[in-house]
């Protein structure tokens, strides 16, 4: 089938950037998006131009690395789906396709379609973990946990971290991030010694970054591509509200975000 | 913008203001503060269906509560100020958030409600300011003379201008849709969701929202056909 | 070259502890005093990194995505083993042990695998105390499932997302030495070269892959965990940037490989689609158990797969193999799948696939219960192949999957090259000739975490570390070599993508070198490669330039090494002259067309060495002993 894709070209963060719209007259319904884009790269190299730049890796939908903005979707129209896994049987024959980067300060472009993402990264950082060195556990069935609460951490854990909560966000917030990952380790024994201190620290370091904040309107879960739920959101919230007003002299400090960095 | 920069080695209420997350717990209590305010005015409100007595007797009882009116109206006042205050910073802040926007973006879950509180919320402000001057204060009283003290009369004067009514009735509307959004987000942002609670919680808003707008809007459309006069 | 695997002698079960008790330590206060690279932060590199910042090194971990958390650890479905017996079903370490020897055909080290046998517990323990959101019973406990190949239930797992549970687990630790300072994490950078000096590894090239800097890091020591080289197939169920650079180039600077053509190839994948497919997506293992295998009865059956009745329709594993049936290990049942697909039997429209049925399960289950053991994995392949798994059988065929073989490395997971250590998927080490499910997780991990914070120690408190100047001879000439490579990339402008290239290479290393082998075809592959190599030299097009974000650019460099690496297995699968586990030389074959091994000859691991660009690659022997599993014709039957 034939396709137009408009593509967001941009050389570096200081290029204006632009659209541009690339014709495809032999489009395979059965190919991914990102198998469309590779296609279209080798007649770009071929022709002596350059080809456009996204970031992949896996390409099975779980390493987070692809994604940008297709037709105003983040990961594109179907729910539940990363870009490197939508195939083009979702659009029809002579469609236009509009491909931009996630949009957000916290995400400074780097090329085309790739994003920095190491925000994320820093939020982790921050405190998204259980302070456990190696050799300190105990055996696996000493800490006991119900099926319900394993499924519930489970849900949250499911993150892969693309940013495409961020980018549907009309603030460009990433409150499912944090709150995912507050989410799946706060609701394991194993993680409620530190449950308040992470809260603070995580949601320190959001905030340092230059993310948006969340005003629970439900487009970041939608977007996301592990259907990750909003109330990994409020557990953030009430880990946070409970730990606000306990003085502590021992928290991390956010590190330098990282639009300050680049 | 003073919430770039978050330490956290500052007094941890100071620490909890500069977070959008604790700036999103104070819209949500003051939130909360609000609402209860325009359940208890719309109880009042519906006095008007009452002898004429009953909802100026309410009135002289309210303007007779000395301090405790000036304490109640000091309260009101400071929780529209942090409401307001926290709202504008946290849309400085998301407008800072994204500084080159989408070419195209398709909402593709979130409600109209929720999408447009940066615009109800003003308008309503506006609104509750003119509404004041007119019913409170009576300084503006369109085709009628302010009686101070004669709730009912006023009431039916005023909502006797048809323009009046009108923007009363598209005001309360949005008031209703502010709240059809507000009333479920208030417990996201205190942290206070469930999955199974929360699909109930947010058809509740709704309704509750819906109750609330046709309990005031009644009173305006009454006069209008006459049933209150 | 003698290659002395340095095991402890005395009884297997004591050695590990034996070693550690050998080793010398790092004073504490000390280790901050020693820098440490990590290539890699997948389960093994991330892992190693999070232990050692831990103990207080001064490490430096590199990866090429933008994040840690990218690694393809991540895309792990199924499952990690560990020799638990929760389930009380006769579960042991000696039995770990023995199945793995025995997956792998006997040609896996001994004292390796009972090591990683016994770390096997202690890397559930730890994973649990991260907060890896294992699968748990009612009551609380951790639950259990057979996995491909095994008769006890050893397998742990989280949903179908094991692999990132897992890596999600070894990045959080590894962030949180980030915090602490004890780790750097560099992410977007690639290693180009390895430094010798002197004859120790002390540092890498590394290329930022946004600005094209070429960087010198310098280290006491350097670990790579830079994962398996299946992408030399081109189609394989690797991530897209999976590359062999680190392991290759370290190679040319004097790190043997050891036995190249072991690769495995996993039986249940989706089917190739299209000649644009980029990648192969994998189907857990986990389905075998649920799901039954077949092919129509009648060679070029097209009618749908429903409509095929019952007697018409050959299970053929459970036909051949009534013991282990749908469940044998993954070079069997890959193998079969190939032959009949070979014989016309296929299904699909390319006629390259099997049906994997579950309509017997979803009647005796309940589609709900299924629904619950698959149901990420049933909806993937839905949104892959548009065709809906509870209604109508998949449809599977096997793809590269994992490589067994990798640098050699002694019982200190120390290659060739003092101060280069090998972790995980890159080295050769834990799984012979064959991988069985839920052991590269296993192996990953209990090299990060129990065995590379042990042995670096030792090979650290036994060495001295004279202080590397960047102006250094050996680091100036891995930097100028390596510019001269890529420049030399970006020059060529031809009129070929390298993509075109890596495609053509791996059909002729996947037709040659794939799931069946002949000593003809072999040697015939080896002068395509060679012609198609001189070929992408000549003709290969690199667009734009090396000093911004290129990846076309840094595939050609992959790509390149490729091609090198692609020759020296077809020579290590020519000179192998006998089957076994992956490696099926049709030559070598029991009557009723099993792998048959030639102990006599070919019980060693084949460590070959570099010798220079145009000189035949040496082979050098480490003889394989088995004193505790031995040597029998593995039989499924």
């Amino acid at each position: 089938m034939k396709l137009t894709l408009k593509i967001w070209r941009q050389k570096n963060r200081n290029d204006k950037g632009a659209f541009v719209p690339y014709v495809m007259n032999d489009v395979d319904p059965e190919m991914s998006v990102l198998e469309c884009l590779d296609v279209l790269n080798e007649t770009l190299i071929l022709r002596g131009e350059v080809p456009v730049a996204f970031e992949h890796d896996c390409r099975e939908g779980i390493c987070g690395s692809c994604g940008f903005v297709i037709n105003g979707v983040a990961h594109g129209p179907e729910r539940g789906t990363t870009a490197c896994q939508l195939t083009m049987r979702h659009f029809k024959d002579g469609d236009e396709l509009t491909l931009e980067p996630w949009r957000a300060k916290a995400f400074p472009l780097i090329k085309d379609l790739v994003v920095d993402r190491r925000a994320l990264d820093h939020i982790i950082e921050a405190g998204g973990y259980i302070s456990v060195s190696t050799g300190q556990a105990p055996d696996g069935n000493d800490i006991l946990v119900g099926k319900e609460i394993a499924d519930e951490s489970m849900d949250a854990a499911a993150c892969i971290g693309c940013g495409a909560c961020v980018a549907a966000c009309p603030n460009a917030s990433a409150a499912l991030f944090t709150g995912a990952k507050i989410t799946h380790l706060g609701t394991l024994p194993q993680g409620e010694p530190e449950r308040e201190r992470r809260a603070l620290s995580m949601v320190a370091q959001m905030n340092a970054e230059a993310f948006g904040n969340c005003t629970s309107i439900g487009e970041c879960t939608a977007a996301c591509p592990k259907e990750i739920p909003l109330e990994v959101i409020a557990n953030m919230n009430r880990d946070y509200v409970c730990a606000s007003f306990r003085r502590r002299d021992d928290l991390p400090t956010p590190v330098p975000p990282a639009v300050h960095r680049a | 913008m003073s919430t770039a920069q978050v330490v956290s080695n500052q007094l941890p209420p100071v620490t909890f203001w500069q977070s959008t997350n604790g700036k999103k717990v104070v819209m949500a209590v003051t939130g909360v503060m609000m609402f209860g305010f325009v359940i208890g005015h719309m109880l009042g409100n519906l006095q008007m269906y009452e002898a004429p007595e009953h909802i100026n007797a309410y009135g002289h009882f309210l303007h007779n509560l000395g301090e405790l009116l000036w304490i109640e109206r000091g309260i009101m006042l400071l929780a529209i100020a942090l409401h307001i205050l926290s709202a504008i910073q946290l849309a400085t802040r998301s407008n800072a958030a994204r500084p080159i926007g989408y070419s195209r973006k398709e909402a593709i879950n979130s409600s109209y409600a929720s999408r447009t509180m940066y615009w109800s919320g003003p308008i309503v402000l506006a609104f509750i300011i003119l509404h004041l001057l007119q019913f409170t204060a009576g300084y503006l009283h369109p085709h009628a003379q302010f009686v101070p003290g004669d709730v009912y009369g006023n009431v039916v004067a005023g909502f006797q201008v048809w323009w009046v009514s009108a923007w009363y009735i598209f005001a309360i509307s949005l008031l209703g849709l502010h709240l059809s959004h507000g009333l479920y987000s208030m417990f996201q942002s205190v942290g206070l969701a469930h999955p199974r609670i929360t699909p109930l919680l947010k058809k509740a808003a709704v309704a509750i929202s819906i109750l609330i707008v046709l309990g005031y809007i009644s009173i305006p459309i009454s006069v209008l056909l006459g049933f209150i006069k | 070259m003698t290659l002395d695997a340095k095991i402890p002698s005395g009884p297997i079960q004591e050695a590990w502890a034996k070693a550690c008790f050998d080793m010398k330590l790092v004073n504490p206060s000390n280790k901050r005093k020693h820098s440490l690279i990590v290539v890699g932060s997948g389960l093994a590199g991330a892992s190693a990194a999070a232990s050692l910042g831990e103990l207080g090194y001064n490490v430096k971990c590199f990866c090429f995505q933008d994040s840690p958390r990218r690694a393809h650890s991540i895309a792990a479905q199924g499952g990690i083993n560990a020799a638990k017996n929760y389930p009380n079903d006769g579960e042991s370490v000696f039995r770990l042990f023995y199945d793995t020897v025995k997956g792998g055909d006997f040609r896996a080290r001994e004292g390796n695998v009972y090591r990683l046998a016994q770390n096997s517990g202690k890397i559930i323990d730890q994973c649990v105390a991260q907060g890896v959101p294992f699968a748990r019973e009612y009551g609380g406990s951790l639950t259990n499932r057979s996995f491909g190949g095994a008769q006890v239930s050893r397998t742990f797992y989280a949903r179908g997302q094991t692999g990132q549970q897992l890596l999600l687990g070894a990045y959080q630790a590894l962030e949180r030495q980030v915090h602490a300072g004890s780790v750097t994490m560099i992410p977007r950078t690639e290693m180009q070269d390895l430094i010798v000096v002197d004859g120790q590894a002390r540092g890498i090239v590394a290329r930022n892959l946004l600005t094209g800097e070429l960087t010198v890091h310098i280290a006491d020591a350097v670990i790579l965990a830079t994962g398996g080289y299946g992408n030399v197939y081109y189609l394989s169920t690797n991530a897209k940037g999976s590359n062999a650079t680190a392991i290759w180039r370290a190679y040319k600077r004097g790190a043997l490989f050891a036995n190249p053509c072991f690769t495995q190839i996993h039986p249940t994948c989706i089917p190739v689609s299209g000649d644009y497919q980029s990648k192969l997506t994998l189907m857990s293992e986990s389905l075998r158990n649920d799901g039954r295998i077949w092919v129509p009865k009648k060679k070029g059956d097209s009618r749908p797969p429903n409509e095929i009745p019952e007697d018409e329709r050959d299970y053929y594993l459970e036909r051949r193999y009534p013991s282990f049936g749908n469940l044998v290990p993954r070079d069997v049942a890959s193998r079969n799948a190939k032959a009949l697909c070979d014989e016309g039997y296929g299904v699909g429209k390319s006629g390259l696939g099997v049906y994997l049925d579950f309509s017997e399960s979803i009647a005796r289950l309940g589609e709900k219960t299924i629904r619950e053991r698959y149901g990420n994995l049933f909806d993937m392949y839905q949104r892959i192949t548009d065709e809906n798994p509870y209604k109508v059988p998949m449809r599977i065929y096997p793809a590269i999957h994992y490589t067994m073989g990798g640098l050699w490395v002694d019982y200190q997971l120390q290659s060739t090259i003092p101060g280069l250590f090998v972790l995980g998927e890159a080295n050769f080490s834990d799984h012979g000739a064959n991988r069985l499910g839920a052991s590269a997780l296993m192996q990953g991990l209990s090299d990060g975490y129990f065995i590379i914070p042990y042995t670096v120690g030792n090979y650290l408190a036994t060495n001295k570390f004279p202080k590397v100047e960047d102006s250094n001879p050996a680091v100036q000439e891995a930097i100028s070599s390596v510019r001269t490579k890529l420049d030399k990339l970006l020059s060529i402008k031809g009129n070929r993508t390298v993509d075109s290239f890596h495609r053509e290479l791996g059909k002729i290393v996947w037709d040659y070198c794939g799931m069946a082998r002949t000593a003809d075809g072999l040697t015939s592959a080896i002068g395509k490669i060679r012609a198609l190599r001189e070929e992408y030299w000549k003709n290969v097009n690199v667009p734009g330039s090396g000093d911004d974000l290129n990846a076309s650019l840094e595939k050609a460099g992959r790509v390149a090494d490729f091609f090198e690496l692609a020759e020296l297995m077809c020579i290590d699968a020519l000179d192998r002259n006998e089957s076994c586990g992956g490696h099926f030389r049709e030559e070598y074959q029991t009557a009723d067309g099993e792998a048959q091994r030639d102990d006599e000859h070919y019980s060693y691991v084949a460590a070959w060495g570099y010798a220079g660009a145009d000189a035949a690659p040496v082979l050098n022997k480490e003889p394989l002993e088995f004193h505790y599993v031995h040597p029998s014709q593995r039989s499924y039957k």
